[in-house]
């Protein structure tokens, strides 16, 4: 596939979901809170353009709305509302350690080479240019996996979760042109109840163990009785 | 059909209305009354499915399939609704909750049975998935409702494992729909799952088994299947009973439905390819892995609740495992065992609940002789451990049975490896409840108010099913397994 004979509009996408990726891995590095809520945002802003891009391509018209509402649902509301719990919770200058970064960024370079090894027999098939935006939006999906297994804190995870449901959206966007609206509709509900859900439980965690550390969350094992 | 969105739209009323009444007495029986509605709407549509045949609306299908789930999972809301209302005035009454909490509780409980009837009823395989998330939203406040650091832990952990496991099963759905673009006449059809079983040969095998992967790990982590399956136990014993009875009755099922769902799309798919079982044995292998780990799990447990949920992913692998298999028998054996084992772990949670109220405490080691205190409860415990250890006039020793003979017809070694499994569940199971049945009650352990009528209605139930299927159950039971395996019995 020689990208440069695309149309313009394609190699747009194509550099958007590049860009998607990329964020994805500023996020997991990122060690600042305030930071990685930004690099969330910029996520939302750059899939919200991928949508615009593949409406103009295909004329599909529902598909601007779906990039409203990922616009000012990723990149406003959800960032907005997680600034105001880390004021809250005076969590502004809060630098999470992570103890291996090198590794954590080599595990996350090998996702994306696993996620075009898994989109392989896709593009075998010639179905169109999906291949790369089945890949990119598979390893944004697992690299939001990666995040929220590796990173300790609370907000951290719940921004790893959050671009899991960017990676998706980015698959449905640009290799089918958009599930159908009820669905999109749907799924957007679910991801605004699961962000107001996830700030009534920082609540709660703080108040409980008194630190968003999801180290601490540790009474529940199945050697309870020996500690 | 009006009983149909009268089914539908009851619990969304309900939860509406239950948000705002703040006293328990009225919202309490308000929330019965409403489950009540909900479930004699289920059954005059089902006696309205017996005699059309399939009923489908833009948007919903009612076929065999999914009607007796519907019934099933309306019945046991009603009588799960019947338990919590005494069962969360005594919690109240020990000031473990707020009005505030309670009034969450109720309008969560309606929302959480809107959910799963949505689930089941939808034809468009993204709405299943938007209601199976909901149902994690819908519940993720009621296990953390005693707001004890345990429980917010359980929650968090209910909330985090089950979302990302729900999302790599909407990266499956949009595989699904991505390999439908190419196949269907009408791509906007794409999500509709009669459509998409009517076009399954020309759906993309390749397409369709990866997406398969995905779909299993994602819905399989609501099934509990292992090793998905560490949020199960932690949110079953530190949520309110009646929240584990449900979770552990209905949520099970319905994410059981959506993968099996998905697997006769893909078996279309893959008929003329090279692994034309590959689902199937994916299937088999996560649930005979659940089974075996949940069998060893259970042997280690010393908080009642944590032992049954154990003993939920145990019987939720064998209908993996049973639905896996394929074929007529191992189809009908799956459907009847999701039936009986709802009724029968409901049934257990809500007995299990007021064995804790009597004993003040979860821990095994510290519930003693509950047949002398209580009889009811006593006798109760120890005849719905009978029943889902698999004892001979239940229900569930047919449908293991019948599962058992499959496997003999077609893996007869994996038999071997099913009866021991299925043995040391059974010595796991009794070794801890003969104790709290039949030992020394300690001093001053008094009787609770108890609402013995579901357990009674349940085991009476799943006795009937082990005895004689009622004619027009079978009848279902044996359309949908034309429908699933393609013969029936």
């Amino acid at each position: 596939m020689m990208l440069a004979h695309l149309p313009l509009l394609e190699q747009g996408i194509f550099v958007l979901a590049a860009l998607v990726l990329f964020t994805s891995f500023a996020l997991l590095a990122q060690t600042r809170l305030t930071a990685a809520i930004h690099s969330f945002a910029w996520q939302g802003i750059m899939v919200a353009l991928v949508t615009v891009l593949v409406a103009m391509v295909s004329h599909i018209h529902h598909l601007y709305l779906s990039a409203l509402l990922t616009f000012s649902l990723k990149s406003l509301l959800i960032p907005w509302m997680l600034h105001r719990l880390v004021r809250r919770l005076n969590m502004e200058r809060e630098v999470e350690m992570i103890s291996h970064p090198a590794i954590l960024l080599l595990t996350g370079a090998v996702l994306v080479i696993f996620s075009y090894w898994i989109a392989l027999p896709i593009e075998r098939l010639g179905l169109g240019n999906t291949r790369n935006i089945v890949a990119i939006s598979l390893s944004v999906v697992l690299l939001g996996l990666w995040m929220m297994v590796s990173r300790r804190q609370v907000i951290a995870q719940v921004l790893g979760f959050m671009s899991m449901e960017n990676g998706l959206f980015l698959a449905a966007v640009a290799s089918t042109k958009g599930m159908p609206l009820v669905v999109e509709l749907g799924v957007a509900f679910d991801v605004l109840v699961a962000a107001v859900l996830f700030g009534i439980f920082f609540f709660h965690i703080s108040e409980s163990i008194e630190s968003l550390d999801v180290d601490r969350l540790n009474r529940l094992s199945e050697r309870e009785e020996i500690s | 059909m009006s009983a149909f969105w009268l089914t539908l739209l009851t619990p969304v009323i309900g939860a509406v209305v239950l948000a705002w009444i703040p006293r328990l007495q009225v919202s309490s029986w308000l929330n019965v009354g409403f489950c009540a509605l909900e479930f004699l709407a289920s059954v005059v549509m089902a006696y309205q499915i017996k005699q059309q045949g399939v009923y489908i609306t833009p948007g919903f299908q009612i076929d065999a399939f999914n009607i007796y789930l519907i019934m099933l999972t309306a019945f046991v809301g009603l009588t799960t609704a019947i338990f919590s209302r005494p069962y969360m005035q005594d919690v109240c009454e020990q000031g473990r909750l707020t009005r505030s909490r309670m009034r969450l509780y109720h309008a969560m409980y309606q929302a959480f049975l809107f959910t799963m009837l949505l689930a089941l009823s939808s034809d468009n395989l993204g709405i299943l998935w938007v209601a199976v998330e909901g149902a994690t939203l819908a519940t993720v406040l009621l296990v953390s409702l005693y707001r004890t650091p345990e429980s917010i832990e359980a929650a968090w952990k209910y909330f985090i494992l089950c979302g990302v496991g729900i999302a790599l099963a909407l990266f499956g759905t949009v595989l699904v729909y991505f390999a439908a673009q190419h196949a269907l006449p009408d791509p906007e059809q794409g999500l509709n799952w009669h459509t998409l079983f009517e076009h399954a040969q020309a759906l993309n095998p390749t397409v369709m088994s990866i997406a398969f992967v995905f779909l299993l790990v994602g819905y399989g982590t609501k099934v509990g299947l292992v090793p998905m399956h560490f949020w199960l136990p932690d949110a079953h014993s530190e949520g309110p009973t009646p929240v584990s009875a449900v979770l552990s009755g209905l949520l099970l099922n319905v994410a059981l439905y959506a993968v099996v769902r998905f697997k006769m799309l893909v078996d279309g798919a893959l008929a003329g390819a090279d692994t034309p079982d590959m689902a199937g044995h994916l299937m088999m292998g996560f649930g005979l892995l659940s089974f075996s780990i949940a069998v060893l799990s259970l042997q280690r447990q010393k908080d009642i609740k944590r032992l049954f949920s154990y003993s939920s992913i145990e019987h939720m692998g064998l209908m993996t495992f049973a639905f896996g298999m394929g074929g007529s028998l191992a189809t009908f054996a799956g459907l009847l065992h999701m039936l009986v084992h709802s009724l029968t772990k409901s049934a257990i949670f809500v007995t299990v609940g007021h064995a804790s109220h009597i004993a003040n405490t979860q821990r095994i080691e510290h519930i003693r002789g509950l047949i002398r205190t209580q009889p009811g409860v006593g006798w109760g415990l120890l005849l719905g451990v009978a029943a889902i250890a698999g004892f001979p006039p239940f229900g569930l020793f047919s449908s293991e049975f019948l599962i058992l003979s499959a496997t003999i017809q077609s893996w007869p070694w994996l038999t071997l490896l099913l009866l021991t499994g299925l043995g040391i569940a059974f010595a796991g199971l009794f070794r801890n409840v003969h104790p709290m049945v039949y030992g020394t009650a300690p001093d001053g352990q008094a009787a609770v108010s108890a609402n013995m009528l579901p357990v009674v209605l349940h085991l009476l139930l799943v006795l009937w099913l082990g005895l004689a299927i009622p004619a027009f159950l079978s009848g279902w039971l044996n359309d949908v397994t034309v429908l699933i395996s393609g013969k029936g019995l």
